[in-house]
């Protein structure tokens, strides 16, 4: 299709053009983030635990679209995609994963435990339903201070079935606090299928169970999450209440690097991988011809370049003085808020 | 001098009240300090602490929570990283446990995990102790067992002034700090000051002067020491006692400035005995002060059952007066 197609005035069409171009570039980036992280693995530049979010971007990059900059974010031990679709430096997220003084936890939290405190980014929590009730309390000080914030807080189909998960959105209920509760339903709390995990796989109903105002949405399509999360952050934010989004989504590579995953079929992975949220965008926009093949490759080499320059700053930071081990244990004189 | 300032009569209270008078003084000084926990408001408080606090300050300040140790701890890191100062009441120490995740896992790990970005200041107060035949899961003392964890801070108040006094230090410190009310103390009486005067929580106290023995205590034993004291003044043996006051940072140099002195330290702790605080505390004797001993370090500890309901054994199980002398006069005179 031609660009004049479609009925709609040429300035909003360029509007939407370049907004669905901006959500293909995030999500492109954060796939491409997560494939080097994944080489830097085998290189042995990335240790310890490593969760990719490859086929979940669309999620975070969609349900980012609906926050303001001073609105609070939790997440989980597969936070790459959400730090870098909130705006966290690529450079310190790579840095982190080096475990250097230049990463954002100065190499103390790693790819599990990323925060950044001017964003109001509160991790990278990678105990599985750790970070609800912390968002519950985040969204309990803005709720007393009379602050119009709202705290979105995300979890997997694993966390559903923890105890906190539930004590989490009882208590949001009962004390109407301002939390977006964004479940990533990637179908696997690990590798136990959610039919092996949950007496009711309907996720959404355990939202219902508490009075809570809920939705599901196709968590393979970034507009479709996107659209969802604006009227899901509308109802939060004027309402002063909490809602649960609900985004069915897949994990195309494995748990963590660990994980030779015996507990589902290749055939059913591949599957998935057509649904690829990149590729859907990407079809979207080509077909709208709101994309030619040399901005495609601009695009992509500038995605590379973020990656490259990323990169060489991680390798050239510096370590943490090993003097310092026992800093940031407790508060320093002065410091704290 | 301007006379019309009179000095302030002493006023006679329980340990209960005055904790409660440093919660309401807490909610008086700053908007930012909220009570929340099971059953704090409209039934007054499981030991009676908060009674009156909900109609004098409101529901917004004093929270009665549903049961779920784990959800409103978290929710209390939650608002103190938002900016708020609340106090965690968890009715007792063994139910604490439902909460160890969100005091172990984030609390005490949220400022190094995030480079020092993120500090926690809340303050997490419980009941603790054994002694009311409330058994094997409402009578344990694991305030040692929570000083095993960096990024948090311990206290044992044990006396009427620490028990006013530290909650509002406690709420001044950036990061998190557990408060351990032992509930036997609540209703012990005595006078202190009108006008409280700050404590700090980083220094054990002498609270008996003596030369032959150290007994270190802290919390409802630290009476159990200081009867014993008096019962080996009469004999010619002079005790010193100290009260820890905070079990982690454990403060050694008042420990082995005593040691210094006497040459012999007992512990006595409610806590059992393997891995415990008294372990801890022995142990760094023994680095710090080996030279200083006469004879080795003597431990009277909760006996390692969990807690039986039966008085009799109830009180076997418990540091007890009798054994604490017979102790210190086996290590003072070489025999029984």
């Amino acid at each position: 299709m031609k660009k004049k197609s479609g009925g709609k005035p040429e300035s909003i069409q360029s509007d939407t053009s370049q907004h669905l171009i901006e959500l293909l570039r995030q999500m492109l980036r954060i796939r491409r983030f997560e494939d080097k992280c994944a080489e830097l693995y085998s290189a042995a530049k990335i240790r310890g635990f490593l969760h990719l979010y490859n086929g979940e971007e669309a999620i975070a990059v969609g349900v980012m679209q609906a926050m303001q900059p001073d609105d609070a974010i939790v997440a989980t031990y597969r936070e790459h995609g959400q730090a870098l679709a909130w705006g966290i430096p690529m450079k310190t997220v790579m840095a982190e994963m080096y475990g250097k003084q230049g990463g954002c936890c100065r190499g103390r939290g790693g790819s599990m435990h990323l925060f950044d405190k001017e964003r109001r980014f509160y991790g990278g929590n990678a105990i599985v339903g750790g970070g609800l009730p912390l968002a519950v309390g985040l969204a309990l000080a803005d709720k007393k201070l009379g602050r119009n914030r709202v705290t979105c807080c995300f979890f997997g189909d694993g966390a559903a079935a923890e105890g906190e998960f539930h004590e989490a959105l009882n208590l949001a209920a009962l004390w109407q606090v301002p939390v977006l509760f964004v479940c990533e339903n990637n179908q696997y709390a690990m590798g136990t299928a959610l039919k092996y995990s949950h007496s009711n796989p309907n996720l959404a109903e355990k939202a219902d169970n508490y009075g809570i105002a809920n939705a599901t949405v196709d968590g393979m399509d970034v507009l479709a999450v996107e659209a969802a999360a604006h009227k899901a952050v509308d109802i939060v934010r004027t309402e002063v209440k909490p809602f649960f989004l609900e985004c069915i989504t897949y994990r195309f590579r494995a748990h963590s690097m660990f994980d030779p995953e015996f507990y589902r079929e290749k055939a059913e992975v591949e599957q998935w991988r057509e649904r690829c949220p990149i590729n859907t965008l990407f079809k979207t926009i080509q077909e709208k011809g709101w994309l030619s093949d040399t901005e495609w490759n601009q695009l992509n080499q500038e995605v590379d370049s973020e990656i490259a320059a990323a990169i060489a700053y991680a390798e050239t930071c510096l370590w943490e003085p090993v003097e310092d081990l026992t800093r940031f244990v407790y508060s320093e004189r002065g410091a704290g808020v | 001098m301007n006379t019309s300032i009179q000095e302030a009569q002493p006023i006679h209270l329980t340990y209960r009240e005055a904790v409660r008078e440093a919660l309401r003084e807490a909610l008086r000084k700053d908007d930012r300090v909220f009570l929340m926990g099971e059953d704090v408001g409209r039934y007054g408080g499981a030991f009676g602490v908060s009674k009156g606090l909900l109609q004098e300050f409101g529901s917004d300040r004093i929270m009665d929570t549903p049961l779920c140790e784990s959800g409103f701890t978290g929710a209390g890191i939650g608002a103190a990283l938002g900016g708020m100062r609340p106090i965690v009441e968890v009715m007792t120490v063994n139910f604490s446990l439902l909460a160890a995740d969100q005091i172990l896992n984030t609390a005490a790990t949220y400022l190094h995990m995030s480079g020092g970005l993120f500090n926690v200041p809340l303050v997490i107060r419980m009941g603790t102790g054994g002694g009311k035949q409330l058994a094997a899961q409402h009578s344990h003392s694991l305030e040692g067992w929570y000083a095993h964890i960096p990024g948090i801070k311990v206290l044992t108040p044990a006396t009427l002034e620490d028990a006013r006094g530290m909650l509002w230090t406690a709420l001044e410190d950036p990061d998190p700090v557990l408060i351990f009310e032992n509930t036997l103390l609540y209703t012990m009486e005595g006078d202190i000051s009108a006008n409280p005067e700050p404590v700090d929580i980083d220094r054990a106290k002498v609270r008996r002067a003596g030369t032959d023995v150290t007994l270190i205590s802290y919390s409802a034993s630290l009476f159990k020491a200081l009867d014993a004291a008096e019962t080996l003044a009469q004999e010619g043996i002079e005790a010193e006692v100290i009260d820890l006051r905070t079990l982690r940072p454990l403060d050694d140099e008042t420990l082995l400035t005593s040691i210094a002195k006497t040459h012999r330290a007992v512990i006595i702790d409610e806590g059992w005995r393997s891995g415990s605080i008294s372990a801890e505390i022995s142990a760094r004797i023994m680095e710090k002060g080996f030279y200083d001993l006469d004879v080795p370090v003597e431990r009277i500890c909760a006996a390692e059952v969990p807690m039986p309901y039966a008085n009799h054994l109830e009180q076997a199980a418990l540091p007890q007066v009798a054994t604490i002398i017979q102790t210190v006069k086996r290590m003072v005179t070489g025999h029984d």
